[in-house]
């Protein structure tokens, strides 16, 4: 039977949830709104993950995990690119370099990040193939998915709580005129400067979170964080059409006829 | 004859319903329907499901209407509807339910968005022991001291025209500051 759909109607975490129950064996594609992953499951466990995009070679990850130098990673690249990550890892064993567990714990982590980054995703297609397994030359784990449903639900909880509080990307973001708001005294971090260097009325959020590639969850994230600390406010797009009111505010256009329109109206509410 | 509109916003079951009748000289047009949820049914029977509709005739050529919006965030399509041409908001709260502040909040915001008018917020059910402080309320609700909260009882009708007098007290003096 067909395991296939949108992640609108099923998301990673209830995706995640049936392969563990059904101690599934195969590959999920997930095409997102960037970029395309595939993660392998062998009897309900977490096997394999990569991002198509990204170099997710066991140099790569064991580089950004600073288990070897940056010479290595270059040495390994120009002189080892023709083995096999197997291959790889059983010389980095043998030379000393690194035991098996320092290779599979690093590997679980990442694979457990592109996992994380998965849960982020609310648009996209999957397909979950029971015939296709990781690559042979790449090392896969065992992994529970336990652990990684439950940070799912948190993030999903998280989610559901910040499309309440910011339900529109497509408003455009303020700084707020409270005096003694200074942003140099706030402690942001670099993401949070790279949102905040793109706060301007004229651009969306949905704007800002291209520009600065992040996806929904990151973006609200950080406006969520700016608006908890008072530094920002959602306002209309500057510039944008304004939807054609039906009803005008006043119906007239003279501004004493208008405030002796709101005197009338106090009057007639005292009288009550 | 002219007409001008005010809408009362909040979460459900904030008293946006009992507020306009308490001043309406119509009966209020209200599309109320049998809740669904089980978790809403809990706290009460029906619910405004498109809008609630009041009107105050002032004099022979001028009547205020006022809009009351749906209070569940699956009807928020109509609320850029009903804020179109709004001479300002009244975003209802009730004091009593810490859970809906959040709620409260981020509807503010999105009327605000919508429509840069002046609002009051009205801390409804204060008449309650339960009922939450005023001032606590600005804190979690993050509200600017220049911002009016003020707290009301929706059922008493000497509190909802202190709440409308004091919005149109706003709306006054923002014209005024207009002219400077």
């Amino acid at each position: 039977m067909a395991l296939s759909g949108n992640l609108r109607d099923f998301t990673i975490t209830q995706l995640l949830n049936l392969i563990n129950l059904a101690n599934k064996t195969g590959t999920l594609i997930v095409e997102g709104p960037s970029e395309t992953a595939k993660v392998s499951f062998r009897e309900g466990k977490l096997a394999y993950a990569q991002i198509d995009q990204e170099e997710s070679s066991l140099a790569s990850v064991l580089h950004k995990a600073k288990k070897i130098t940056t010479g290595q990673y270059k040495s390994i690249q120009q002189g080892a690119s023709h083995i096999s990550d197997k291959e790889l890892g059983l010389l980095l064993i043998n030379a000393g370099y690194l035991s098996q567990e320092d290779i599979l714990v690093n590997l679980q982590q990442h694979f457990s990040d592109i996992i994380q980054r998965l849960f982020s995703w609310v648009e996209g297609f999957f397909d979950f193939d029971n015939d296709t397994l990781p690559p042979d030359d790449r090392i896969s784990v065992r992994l529970d998915l336990e652990n990684l449903i439950i940070e799912g639900s948190r993030q999903m909880r998280e989610w559901e709580q910040l499309q309440d509080e910011i339900p529109s990307l497509d408003m455009a973001l303020k700084f707020t005129d409270r005096p003694g708001t200074n942003l140099r005294n706030v402690n942001l971090s670099v993401d949070e400067w790279r949102v905040v260097s793109y706060i301007n009325p004229r651009n969306t959020i949905h704007q800002i979170a291209s520009t600065t590639k992040m996806n929904d969850l990151e973006i609200r994230r950080i406006v969520y964080g700016l608006l908890q600390a008072g530094l920002v406010e959602i306002t209309r797009l500057e510039g944008a059409v304004p939807t054609a009111p039906t009803v005008r505010v006043f119906p007239t256009e003279d501004k004493e006829e208008q405030k002796s329109l709101v005197n009338r109206l106090i009057d007639r509410i005292r009288s009550l | 004859m002219q007409t001008v509109k005010m809408v009362v916003t909040g979460p459900f079951n904030a008293g946006k319903t009992e507020f306009i009748r308490s001043v309406s000289e119509i009966d209020v047009v209200s599309t109320e329907r049998k809740i669904s949820s089980a978790a809403e049914k809990s706290i009460k029977d029906a619910t405004t499901v498109a809008m609630d509709f009041g009107r105050i005739t002032v004099d022979e050529d001028l009547v205020l209407y006022l809009f009351g919006t749906p209070g569940q965030r699956r009807f928020d399509f109509m609320w850029e509807i009903l804020s179109e041409g709004m001479l300002g908001f009244i975003v209802m709260v009730d004091s009593t339910r810490p859970e809906t502040f959040r709620e409260a909040r981020s509807i503010l915001e999105t009327f605000h968005a919508y429509a840069p008018t002046p609002y009051v917020v009205a801390a409804n059910k204060q008449d309650k022991k339960e009922a939450w402080d005023i001032e606590d309320l600005r804190h979690v609700l993050r509200l600017d001291a220049k911002v009016k909260l003020l707290p009301c009882i929706a059922r008493d009708r000497d509190s909802v025209k202190t709440i409308l007098l004091e919005l149109l007290y706003s709306i006054l003096s923002e014209m005024e500051n207009g002219e400077k």
